[in-house]
């Protein structure tokens, strides 16, 4: 938690005409949170449905409906916060933000604003450069999500669809911590991931249930904090990047040009990648914050949250931990495979049993590799991972070469199957019998005498052989003992 | 045949279980006075057939020996009370052609407990005022005149309808909603027993929301036994209300035992306003007296910051009310006035829709809670809400219960009041209740010079509406109050 004290790193800075600038960003980011029913009424939370099917009379707002809290969604609010490491309010109030909007159908949003449910907490950052950052959140709370207006209909009139009115978000607050786009970026996706581990939030960006505004101000490096915009409508962590470049420009240009920035909401506009004057700060809307009177203070015991403590799942920042000191793995591959918590689950199950490296090298570029090649998810992936672990055992001992590992794992991609089985069915082992590989040795050396003679000047054309006999076993020789026979007869 | 429409609950189920009368009889009686008496404005809708319906299913249950505790009692609702399939108003036009496909928390109990619905009630626009003045179906008439005068004189508010229908026997009992003297003030002009709950007793499940924070629902109904009865009906635990107390509902009839014998009275001395009237002080020192020699202590108390109340509630009611009554935007029911673009749709809608009283409290209420004011008004509001509390608390250690008249003054007439400052100094006496949350009971004490009404106020301690119901019994007993207004209004 650095706010204004934290200086950029010089190769973050931003050049401008009349020197360098530094760009400070804080995000906001509404996380609908993963429940059966909405935060004030029974009603499902599903996305999708026909308009309007998933409304309650309160959601609709009908005269004297009530809101009644839905423990669930307090659950995960409290989960979500013991993951961001963050201070658990056992008292935390709901007070209305009044303003009228035909989506927002009670003419006030029930949010909470003096006294959240989630208080300061931390979320760490590992970038590409290997250097780590830790960005502070201010507050997580919850409030209803508002509906949906959909305009210019074959009729020329406005409707209104609520059935997301109400469903449960989280508002998560940044301190303005962050100060460039890769860190904006890089905390977006640590967040997503965090949520995702906790099953507190599915992070579908494309589908809205994670969207972020984001403030985005520059100053003179080390300066106090130059007035900032708030940019909403950023639906994915590349329009996020986009809308910051764009934002970060425009107000560099202002600034050197003598001219002032003006405190307002703007829009990202995707199409043309820039931000748009939404409305002034004298424009903004007074939201006339009050306690709720229908719903009292909201009270928990701290031995409710000690419960769900207990049940958290081990977290990215700690497998990859444990990843690096007990696996022994690279920080990159580590990173890798913690992004998600399927990805990790995959690779840990394969890697039961054979040399964790080997395990972690063959998951990330042969199988993520193949399914982000083919745009699928992990519950796509139509190899188990006991397959792999059984491929990898094969290599470890000399069954297999590489290879051929290579091909097996194809066969099982398309075809399924038990890897042994299909080794021993199509003979695949690999030929490890010296007298076997001195005859195909023996054969070429006698077809080809100048490529012989050749290897004794240079021993590099050695591998000239090898690739002959690797093809002529259709890659089921032993690579070591080619080559040791090889040098033995050749050179 | 004796006039069934003069008869009260206790009186009418004794006479349905002996067979003297059927419901659908009773209930016929009512529908005839409600046909009679239009002048009076009570009702805004009736739903007669609805009620002779009702009347021959509680017929039914009654010659199979399953009548339930209001079997066949034909009550009138506020229109406060959302009632699934009948227009619902809440004396709006912005409600126009509203029909709820729900019932509210309460009158489901009422119906589930037998009870026949002969009508909603006329009320002021969303129970803002306390002369029935402000609805948008036109003003109600008391139907209490002074003694040799025929100037009509409103029935209190905001519950008037309510007031004015049990009063003229348009009905056996009504439901009422209170947030700062809405049941307790018209009782007391109309010369019946209103009880105003705990808050959480009753639940707000259904009822068009006035002040959240203050809103109670409650009876109205000629006597103390009839509050019993209604109330013991009424409240209830309803998960579907956050405000809802989980608390069993006592017998509150069975408390009626008059005996009162070591009971502490408070009498407040800030109660003792300036410029009050001597037959109200003559009444309230009665009052003492009757309790005295039923064996009740009287010791003179002190709530010290009671002069705030009344401000803090116009600031506290009007904040909630602007918050509240936002959802009546033209978009989604009632009254849409269409305009250029939606901000004109709303200007239009809202400014066709609510009358003055309701659009001078959204502006109060909006101008409370705006930057920069919410501190100094709502903030401090609520501060002053938590001293009134605790004076409360302060004197129920030394006393049970406190007797106060129930308003400063006896029914007047439509227009007489046009300052809403004096008007709202009509509850000055009640509106303590409800900033404190705690039950409190308006019953007939004596008539005025004038011949009109005047009541006694009873505030109890939460939750504790048997003994206030005993009290009230006690006092009831003891000013014999048994005057009824003359039927002027049924033209011969």
């Amino acid at each position: 938690m650095y706010s204004e004290n934290r200086k950029t790193e010089a190769k973050n800075l931003l050049p401008g005409a009349t020197g360098d600038w530094e760009l400070v960003i804080g995000l906001e980011v509404h996380a609908q949170v993963i429940s059966k029913a909405k935060l004030f009424s029974g009603s499902p939370a599903d996305f999708g449905g026909a308009p309007n099917d998933h409304v309650s009379f309160v959601d609709a707002a009908m005269p004297g409906m009530l809101p009644v809290i839905n423990k669930k969604c307090v659950e995960q609010a409290i989960r979500t916060g013991l993951g961001l490491k963050a201070k658990i309010n056992c008292k935390s109030v709901f007070d209305r933000k009044n303003y009228f909007y035909p989506d927002l159908p009670q003419g006030y949003q029930i949010s909470q604003f003096k006294q959240p449910i989630v208080g300061e907490g931390q979320v760490q950052l590992d970038l590409e450069d290997g250097s780590s950052v830790t960005i502070g959140i201010e507050r997580l709370h919850l409030e209803q999500d508002a509906g949906k207006s959909l305009h210019d209909k074959a009729d020329g009139l406005s409707h209104v669809d609520l059935n997301r009115s109400g469903v449960a978000l989280m508002e998560i607050v940044s301190y303005p911590d962050i100060r460039s786009i890769e860190e904006a970026k890089a905390y977006v996706s640590k967040l997503r991931s965090i949520l995702r581990y906790l099953g507190t939030c599915d992070g579908n960006m494309d589908q809205g249930s994670m969207r972020a505004d984001v403030n985005v101000s520059v100053r003179r490096p080390g300066a106090p904090f130059g007035t900032r915009c708030e940019i909403k409508n950023v639906n994915s962590i590349r329009f996020m990047g986009q809308a910051i470049a764009y934002e970060a420009a425009r107000q560099i240009d202002i600034l050197e040009d003598g001219g002032e920035i003006l405190q307002e909401t703007r829009l990202f506009d995707p199409n043309h990648g820039e931000t748009r004057s939404m409305r002034s700060k004298e424009e903004a809307h007074d939201y006339r914050y009050f306690p709720d009177p229908d719903l009292p203070p909201l009270e928990f015991e701290q031995s409710w949250v000690d419960e769900i403590a207990a049940t958290l799942p081990e977290l990215p920042d700690e497998k990859k931990a444990r990843f690096i000191k007990e696996l022994g793995l690279s920080a990159y591959d580590a990173d890798v495979l913690v992004s998600d918590r399927e990805a990790a689950d995959y690779y840990e199950a394969v890697a039961d049993g054979v040399e964790a490296k080997a395990a972690a090298n063959w998951v990330i570029n042969e199988v993520f590799g193949r399914m982000n090649k083919m745009g699928l998810s992990f519950a796509d992936i139509p190899v188990p991972p006991q397959a792999n672990t059984a491929i990898l055992r094969m290599v470890a001992v000399s069954e297999i070469s590489g290879k051929i590992a290579k091909e097996l794992f194809d066969i099982i991609w398309n075809e399924g199957g038990d890897p042994v089985k299909i080794v021993d069915e199509r003979g695949l082992k690999q030929v490890s019998d010296t007298g076997a590989l001195e005859k195909i040795i023996d054969e070429l050396i006698a077809a080809n005498p100048d490529k012989a003679a050749e290897v004794k000047q240079k021993p590099k054309m050695i591998g000239w052989f090898v690739g002959q006999v690797m093809q002529a076993s259709k890659g089921k020789a032993n690579p070591q003992m080619v080559n040791q026979i090889l040098r033995k007869k050749l050179i | 045949m004796t006039d069934l429409t003069a008869l009260t609950i206790a009186a009418a189920r004794k006479g349905l279980e002996a067979g003297d009368f059927t419901a659908l009889e009773l209930t016929d009686a009512y529908l005839d006075a409600v046909d009679d008496a239009a002048t009076l404005n009570a009702f805004i809708t009736p739903t007669p057939e609805k009620a002779r319906q009702m009347a021959k299913a509680s017929d039914a249950r009654l010659s199979r020996g399953e009548a339930g505790a209001l079997e066949g009692i034909p009550l009138g609702i506020k229109d406060l009370f959302c009632t699934s399939g009948v227009l619902t108003t809440a004396g709006s036009h912005i409600l126009d052609g509203f029909t709820p496909g729900y019932e509210s928390f309460i009158t489901a109990n009422l119906w589930n407990a037998g009870a026949v619905l002969l009508g909603k009630l006329n009320m002021d626009e969303f129970a803002m005022g306390s002369s029935n003045e402000t609805s948008y179906y036109g003003n109600v008439i008391n139907p209490w005149r002074r003694s040799g005068d025929e100037t009509a004189l409103v029935p209190g508010g905001s519950s008037g309808g309510s007031a004015a229908a049990v009063a003229a026997r348009l009905c056996a009992a009504a439901t009422g909603t209170d947030t700062g003297g809405s049941i307790r003030q018209p009782a007391s002009f109309t010369g019946l027993v209103g009880l105003k709950p705990t808050y959480g007793r009753c639940s707000r499940w259904g009822i068009v929301a006035f002040a959240s924070s203050l809103d109670q629902a409650g009876p109205l109904t000629r006597d103390v036994r009839d509050a019993a009865i209604m109330t013991g009906v009424m409240a209830g635990f309803d998960p579907m209300d956050s405000t809802s107390i989980n608390k069993d509902v006592p017998d509150y009839e069975a408390a009626l035992s008059s005996d009162i014998r070591g009971l502490k009275v408070g009498i407040p001395r800030e109660y003792r306003v300036e410029g009050m009237a001597g037959e109200i002080s003559q009444m309230w020192q009665r009052g003492a007296d009757w309790l005295k020699s039923a064996g009740a202590e009287i010791i003179e108390v002190s709530l010290p910051n009671t002069h705030l109340a009344l401000p803090a509630y116009y600031i506290v009611a009007p904040a909630e009310a602007s918050s509240n009554l936002a959802r009546y935007d033209g978009v989604k029911y009632g009254l849409r006035a269409e305009g250029e673009d939606i901000t004109s749709m709303y200007e239009n809608t809202r400014a066709a829709g609510f009358g003055a009283e309701v659009k001078r409290r959204v502006m109060i209420g909006t101008y409370v809670l705006s930057a920069g004011y919410y501190d100094a008004y709502y903030l401090k509001a609520q501060q002053v809400r938590t001293l009134i509390k605790n004076d409360f608390d302060k004197v129920f250690e030394t006393v049970d219960m406190l007797l106060t008249p129930t308003t400063p003054n006896a029914a007047f007439a439509p227009g007489e009041i046009t300052d809403p400052v004096t008007m709202y100094l009509n509850d000055v006496f009640t509106v303590t209740a409800n900033l404190a949350g705690l039950p409190g009971i308006s019953i007939p004490a004596a008539l005025s010079g004038e011949g009109l009404p005047l009541g006694l106020q009873l505030i109890g301690k939460p939750f504790d509406e048997q003994t206030l119901l005993r009290t009230a019994g006690v006092l009831e007993e003891a000013a014999g109050f048994d005057a009824v207004p003359g039927k002027w209004w049924v033209e011969k």
